[in-house]
């Protein structure tokens, strides 16, 4: 697989899908860009997809793009599984 | 619903367009008429038909057969009134004693060289020959021809030189020689109409004949696309469809719409008891208007295929044989398992994926089927992978996710590009309609890594071929975007009215800066920086501009950032909002449009409305009596990364084979195999059924009743011609799966389904299906400001109020040629053969392409030691498969190009999984490849073969 060529691990993809969103965010001014990233990853990340993110940025977000870390506070955690 | 109708009438001469208005006077009657109009088409319009033959409406006449004369008071002789146009205050009298005799006499030579088996004759009953000789009153033939072209020997018995044997080489129709009247009625289709110019008359008088191009050339071999356009313009028997020669004359028909692809084109279902005699493209259907392709008219073949399967299917595991079982068992194994898998893992394990092939009503209740029974929104469609980025990006700039025009728009277009899609072969009908009007001078500039035949073909050629290196298209179409701005060709006042000006300023500074500009892309586009700037210069100050796009626009990692970028392109140059301009995108499946409206995304409820609204969750709780969650479900790649990872088990696709369509092929035999509950609800046992254990028989389009929304947000009728062989339409057998899992659903008719959906999204709110009996087709959004619907969007202001500019970076993809991948691969489809080729592969449209090929240029070709024909290895990071080469120079040196129609070829073994950033569509236009020759299957190929045979097999019954 193509993607856990670019990142090592077990989150290697989703690693990867947030950074490629924030390549997109980061030609917007630095605030907007981190309202948007977050909102993105809201509107169309489904909650598993989110818990992994935050099992990556809560050891320490390696990896991430800086635009994903500074928009981390605004996106929604999500409830333990249902 | 029945709809028995007689032929549609023919006027003759195609309808005039003028405003002008004139008023004539015919056989007494007076009649006033647009200005241009003919005298034949006037008469025609208060009921008077003045005999025909060379003369058809669906083309300009062209006043050879001499049949339809009259006289005008005041004028000398007898002129054609097919090509006489009407004048005002003229009197005409089509019928006198003068006139009878002179058709007469042209009916008489005629018939002397035409054979008399009319009794006999495939077109008895359906001849203008014949009604014309009824209509003259011809009632003997004083002559008697010596030379014919209908006998096969002379009349001392030697060969007949003239005589030429029937051409059955066609699948579809056959040529018959002898019966030609040399009207030229094919040879004007086939020009005016298709635009292929495979027809043409060769000789002179009494040795003029149809041909083929070149005398070796059969119907089949020729350039002939099996349209059929020819076919259905021929006055006599000499072009039929073979289906008609072998069943007989229609008795009635069902106006219905085409199942393949996103043009929609409405067909005359032409009936003789349940047997479908032929398909006839409906002259009033809005989007392709009397014309089709070979895929609508003629490859209707798989609805009777002998690997239909038409009884429901169980088994325990994917290992063991198919169980054929009733209804009732398939539904209770299959939600006893849902249900169980439910409990196990939780809410979320299930999910279902709805089909772009499907009807709006049937999309609706499976999208359903998840929110209000499974309670959970993993909900996904086959649009993932070829538009979602179109909905993200048009929903962003202008505010809807959908294409601005209608088809018929095209016809006031100056200059068009067309951007990273081959009409000619994905929307066949389009591509005439757009050939038609560059024939009549608008300007062409083709966005495309490889010389499509829209770039050149007979009386087309493109102003400018941007041949650019797949992966770019972000570079080039923000480059058109930077000599917009820096040369100050954008429209400021449109801008300014109806866009947020400011937000333009910052725009127009980022696309300044000099690493946008043509100059600084070259080398990574590979387009010359000359060739960026003339086609920006054009397309802003050629006048009506419309971009046209399709999928080497979207499946890219960029895909979303290249529709935000085309959507900057029509507002700075104020290309929007009215007939003639526009953002259009070219849809791939026929219901494409319709599936993403209905809700078919895990993050929007039917009407692009995200799930997160309460307001909206509300509606729908309301009507629905249950709780919808308020977060985003799975995606396709998600629902397979939880299945690998354990948490999703269970899955209902309906209509779709995600093992085919979608990307790293590898990566989706692993999710499915690790469920525990796949069923498949299609008409064959198609790849992902492989995986599968429940089967669920589908219904054709032919089946059943319902709508499609094509690419113009077109919403079309379809409707049952005949009874679904399998028993059931598919929204039935939804309902009863829905009901086997315990909900209460009772809708008798997909009206209702249509009511509910009206009921509860806007767009919709002012659709029924007794206005689209009355109306034909609607566009929506229909409802209380546009109840006759919307042709064209944001006429006066954008949806989301003022267009919105967005910045579009390049970013490179990650999938970059190095040593060992030199090569770029891009895909793409060709004419007679569909999506994944399921239906298609099960006609006669074989005949045409019965493999994919790998395309690859001569230098490309020559260091690899490659020869035309041969077995080549294609290799990707991701796998590799094996395929025959062909050599051309249509696709660059480092680019090759392939299709991806037949199983056996596995291209999406290839394909990375690498995807849009904003929609995950998959990036299938750019992979990096090698290859090499080879002698045969790849292990992959081998393996999945054996795989798939074994897991086919259906259990004898006991
Ligand atoms: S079928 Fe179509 S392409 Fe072929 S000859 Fe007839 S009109 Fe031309
Ligand atoms: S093939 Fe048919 S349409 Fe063509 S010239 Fe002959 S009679 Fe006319
Ligand atoms: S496949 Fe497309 S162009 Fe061809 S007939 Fe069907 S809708 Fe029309
Ligand atoms: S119909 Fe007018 S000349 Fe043939």
């Amino acid at each position: 697989m193509s993607l856990n060529a670019v990142h090592e691990g077990p989150h290697a993809k989703l690693i990867y899908m947030a950074n490629q969103i924030a390549k997109f965010m980061e030609s917007k001014p630095h605030a907007e860009g981190v309202e948007l990233l977050a909102a993105h990853i809201n509107d169309f990340w489904e909650p598993r997809m989110r818990r992994h993110l935050f099992e990556v940025l809560d050891a320490g977000g390696t990896n991430l793009r800086p635009l994903v870390l500074d928009a981390a506070a605004k996106i929604k955690r999500p409830a333990l599984a249902a | 619903m029945k709809d028995f109708i007689i032929p549609d009438r023919d006027f003759g001469t195609p309808a005039a367009k003028s405003k002008q208005m004139v008023t004539l006077n015919i056989d007494g009657f007076d009649i006033t008429v647009p200005e241009g109009t003919s005298i034949m088409r006037a008469a025609a319009e208060i009921g008077i038909s003045v005999p025909k033959l060379c003369a058809t409406d669906s083309i300009d006449a062209f006043g050879s057969c001499r049949l339809c004369l009259v006289e005008i008071e005041g004028r000398n002789g007898t002129p054609a009134s097919c090509t006489t146009p009407v004048a005002p205050g003229l009197k005409v009298h089509t019928q006198n004693a003068k006139l009878k005799q002179l058709r007469r006499g042209v009916m008489e030579l005629y018939i002397s060289d035409h054979p008399l088996d009319c009794l006999t004759c495939s077109a008895n009953g359906d001849c203008e020959l014949q009604d014309m000789a009824g209509a003259v009153g011809l009632r003997d033939v004083r002559y008697d021809a010596v030379d014919t072209h209908f006998r096969v020997k002379n009349t001392s018995g030697e060969a007949n030189p003239n005589y030429i044997p029937r051409d059955d080489s066609n699948p579809y129709f056959s040529y018959d020689p002898q019966k030609c009247i040399v009207c030229s009625r094919c040879v004007r289709a086939c020009e005016e109409v298709q635009g292929t110019f495979a027809l043409t008359i060769e000789g002179r008088g009494f040795d003029s004949r149809v041909s083929f191009g070149a005398k070796t050339d059969t119907a089949l071999s020729s350039d002939c696309v099996s349209c059929g356009a020819c076919v259905q313009a021929c006055p006599t028997a000499t072009l039929q469809e073979k289906s008609v020669i072998e069943i007989g004359t229609p008795e009635r028909s069902v106006i219905t719409t085409c199942a393949y692809c996103g043009v929609g084109c409405s067909f005359k279902a032409e009936m003789r008891g349940d047997e479908l005699v032929r398909m006839v493209p409906y002259k009033h259907g809005k989007a392709n208007r009397g014309h089709s392709c070979v895929k609508g008219r003629f490859a209707y073949g798989y609805a009777s295929h002998k690997d239909r399967i038409l009884n429901p299917m169980i088994r325990d595991s994917i290992n063991d044989p198919w169980q054929e079982v009733s209804w009732s068992e398939a539904m209770e194994f299959a939600a006893n398992r849902m249900k169980g898998i439910q409990t196990k893992y939780g809410r979320q394990s299930v999910g279902v994926i709805t089909s772009s092939r499907c009807t709006n009503e049937e999309t609706y209740l499976v999208q359903k089927l998840t929110r209000a029974v499974f309670l959970n929104n993993n909900t996904d469609t086959c649009a993932r992978v070829c538009h979602s980025p179109t909905g993200y990006g048009l929903g962003q700039t202008l505010g809807t996710s959908a294409g601005t025009q209608d088809f018929d728009s095209v016809e006031e277009t100056d200059v068009v590009i067309v951007i990273g899609a081959n009409p000619v072969s994905g929307h066949p009908v389009f591509a005439s309609r757009l050939k038609k009007r560059l024939r009549k001078g608008a300007k062409l500039i083709v966005i495309d890594p490889r010389r499509t035949e829209m770039v050149e073909s007979p009386h087309i050629k493109a102003a400018h071929h941007l041949a650019l290196t797949p992966g770019t298209n972000v570079a080039i179409v923000t480059a058109l975007a930077h000599v917009i701005v820096t040369e100050g060709l954008f429209d400021a006042a449109f801008i300014q009215d109806r866009c947020d000006w400011d937000e333009f300023q910052d725009y127009a500074e980022f696309v300044s800066q000099p690493h946008h500009a043509p100059e600084a892309v070259e080398m990574l586009t590979g387009v010359k920086a000359a060739d960026v700037r003339a086609a920006a210069r054009l397309f802003a100050t050629g006048g009506n501009g419309s971009i046209y796009y399709g999928l080497g626009v979207t499946e890219h990692s960029q895909g979303s950032t290249t529709v935000i970028g085309i959507a900057n392109l029509a507002m700075m140059t104020g290309n929007i909002g009215r007939p003639g301009v526009g953002v259009n995108p070219l849809r791939g499946q026929n219901n494409v449009q319709g599936s993403c409206d209905m809700g078919s995304f895990p993050h929007e409820l039917p009407g692009y409305r995200h799930v997160k609204g309460e307001a909206v969750r509300d509606i729908f709780e309301k009507v629905w009596g249950v709780q919808i969650d308020p977060e985003p479900g799975l995606r396709i790649p998600n629902m397979l990364d939880a299945a690998v990872e354990g948490t999703f088990k269970g899955l209902y696709c309906q209509g779709e084979d995600i093992l085919q369509s979608d990307p790293d092929t590898k990566h989706v035999a692993a999710g499915l195999a690790a469920m525990e509950c796949v069923i498949v609800h299609d008409l064959f046992l198609n790849e992902t059924a492989n995986y599968a254990h429940v089967f669920f028989p589908g219904s054709t389009f032919l089946e059943k009743d319902g709508t499609f929304t094509n690419a113009e947000r077109r919403i079309n009728r379809v409707r049952k011609v005949m009874a679904p062989r399998n028993g059931y339409a598919d929204w039935e057998v939804t309902q009863m799966f829905a009901q086997a899992m315990g909900a209460n659903w009772n809708y008798t008719h997909p009206m209702q389904i249509m009511e509910e959906i009206a009921l509860t999204t806007p767009s919709f709110a002012g659709v029924t299906y007794e206005k689209l009996e009355t109306m034909g087709s609607i566009q929506w959004p229909c409802n209380e400001k546009a109840p006759e619907g919307t042709p064209l969007m944001h006429v006066d202001g954008f949806v989301r109020g003022k267009g919105k500019f967005i910045n579009t970076e390049y970013v490179a993809t990650d999938e970059k040629t190095g040593p060992r991948f030199p090569l770029l691969l891009t895909t793409g489809r060709i004419l007679s053969q569909y999506n994944v080729g399921a239906q298609t592969r099960r006609t006669p449209n074989v005949a045409w392409h019965d493999q994919d090929v790998l395309e690859i240029h001569p230098h490309d070709a020559e260091v690899r030691g490659v020869k035309d024909g041969d077995f080549v290895r294609l290799a990707s990071r991701s796998g590799d498969t094996t395929l025959r080469a062909t050599i051309t120079d249509r696709v660059n040196p480092g680019v090759v190009y392939t299709t991806f129609h037949h199983p056996d070829t596995q291209a999406n073994v290839i394909t990375t999984d690498f995807s849009d950033w904003a929609t995950n569509c998959p990036e299938y236009k750019v992979t990096a490849v090698q290859v090499s020759p080879s002698n045969g299957p790849s292990e992959w190929q081998e393996e999945y073969a054996a795989q798939a045979t074994k897991s086919r097999r259906i259990a004898a019954a006991e």
